[in-house]
């Protein structure tokens, strides 16, 4: 170390933690940016079967919903994307994203349903209350599919492509915002 | 003494009972063993820093029931893992494997020692380096010998 370069360098471990301190500002601020505007979820962890085919599952009909009930091999070769929901009555965000549901529907978007962990006649009363989104509903009582899915909870959404790979995974409700944000743009790329 | 441990026993007991319902047990006391060693490993994806083993959420119980049904159909420990690990990814894995994006995540200990270490280094060389003795100017020596004179006198 050289005796000239002393008080120079000394300047420059003051600054460190000032450069520290604004890196981590910087970034804490890019962080919150995020959050408010919906692009950072803290919560959102990325579903390990993107780009993977739908897993294997063959669920019933739910009685009296007048539709049939919805196994794996309904999502392997179709028309266009479609949505698989899972829902439950007993859910408060379901109801929350049931409008966007309908919505899509009414618009033509195939949406199928699985009802999680619900006694088949609550599951019914909710849809007979609510309305009817779902092409096919399948009954997953024990939610034991769901864990093939790797589910976390519900609602969660997911977007299967044409050749029954699953593009998109979207956990908690669907609002107005991811409607336009992300689904509309990726329903059209995978039309 | 033996009074204090039998208390303290008597207060962990009832942690361990809430999450091990005996229902959910597997009769074989070396399955259920290995059972509780792999949910160790799992975290329960809704409660995040609980592994299953630990949490009472419904996902985790499920979790831990599957764990048990692939124990006792004589999975070995590595399969029932992966089993998880396809369907949840890494973020189920309490100790998640080393690759590109968990890089960060297991290097940060090292980095922060390094940080540390460098920190030390410089402060020690810092307090290691004599400080030079300033020269004096000319008028300063004047006035310092006529100080060390007055004194002298």
């Amino acid at each position: 170390m050289s005796e000239a370069a002393t008080p120079s360098r000394r300047r420059l471990l003051l600054l460190a933690p000032l450069g520290i301190a604004a890196a981590a500002g910087a970034g804490f601020y890019a962080m919150l940016r995020g959050l408010s505007t919906g692009e950072y979820n803290p919560k959102g962890v990325p579903s390990a079967l993107i780009g993977k085919p739908v897993p294997e599952f063959d669920l019933p009909p739910l009685e009296g919903a007048d539709r049939p009930g919805l196994a794996s091999t309904d999502l392997r070769s179709l028309p266009r994307p479609v949505l698989v929901n899972f829902y439950a009555s007993w859910c408060v965000p379901c109801l929350i994203e049931h409008p966007q549901l309908m919505k899509l529907a009414r618009e033509g978007v195939p949406v199928m349903g699985v009802a999680y962990k619900d006694k088949p006649a609550d599951a019914l009363g909710f849809i007979r209350k609510h309305g009817n989104p779902y092409q096919r509903i399948g009954v997953d009582a024990p939610g034991r599919a769901a864990i093939d899915w790797g589910l976390y909870g519900v609602p969660e959404t997911y977007l299967i492509d044409k050749q029954g790979i699953i593009r998109w995974r979207y956990a908690g409700p669907i609002t107005e915002d991811t409607v336009v944000a992300e689904l509309r743009p990726l329903l059209q790329r995978f039309a | 003494m033996m009074k204090v441990l039998t208390m303290l026993l008597a207060l962990a007991t009832p942690a361990l009972a809430a999450v091990s319902d005996p229902a959910e047990m597997l009769r074989d006391p070396a399955q259920e063993e290995r059972a509780r060693a792999i949910g160790r490993e799992l975290r329960c994806m809704v409660c995040q820093n609980q592994s299953i083993e630990d949490s009472d959420a419904e996902l985790a119980r499920d979790l831990r029931r599957i764990v048990r049904e692939q124990v006792s159909a004589g999975r070995s420990d590595a399969e029932v893992l992966r089993f998880l690990h396809d369907r949840y990814g890494d973020f189920v894995l309490l100790r998640p494997p080393v690759k590109a994006a968990t890089l960060l995540l297991w290097g940060a200990p090292v980095i922060a020692l390094a940080g540390g270490l460098l920190l030390i280094r410089s402060s020690r060389r810092r307090r290691a380096t004599p400080v030079p003795a300033a020269e004096l100017t000319t008028a300063e020596r004047a006035r310092l010998a006529s100080i060390e004179g007055g004194r002298d006198a």
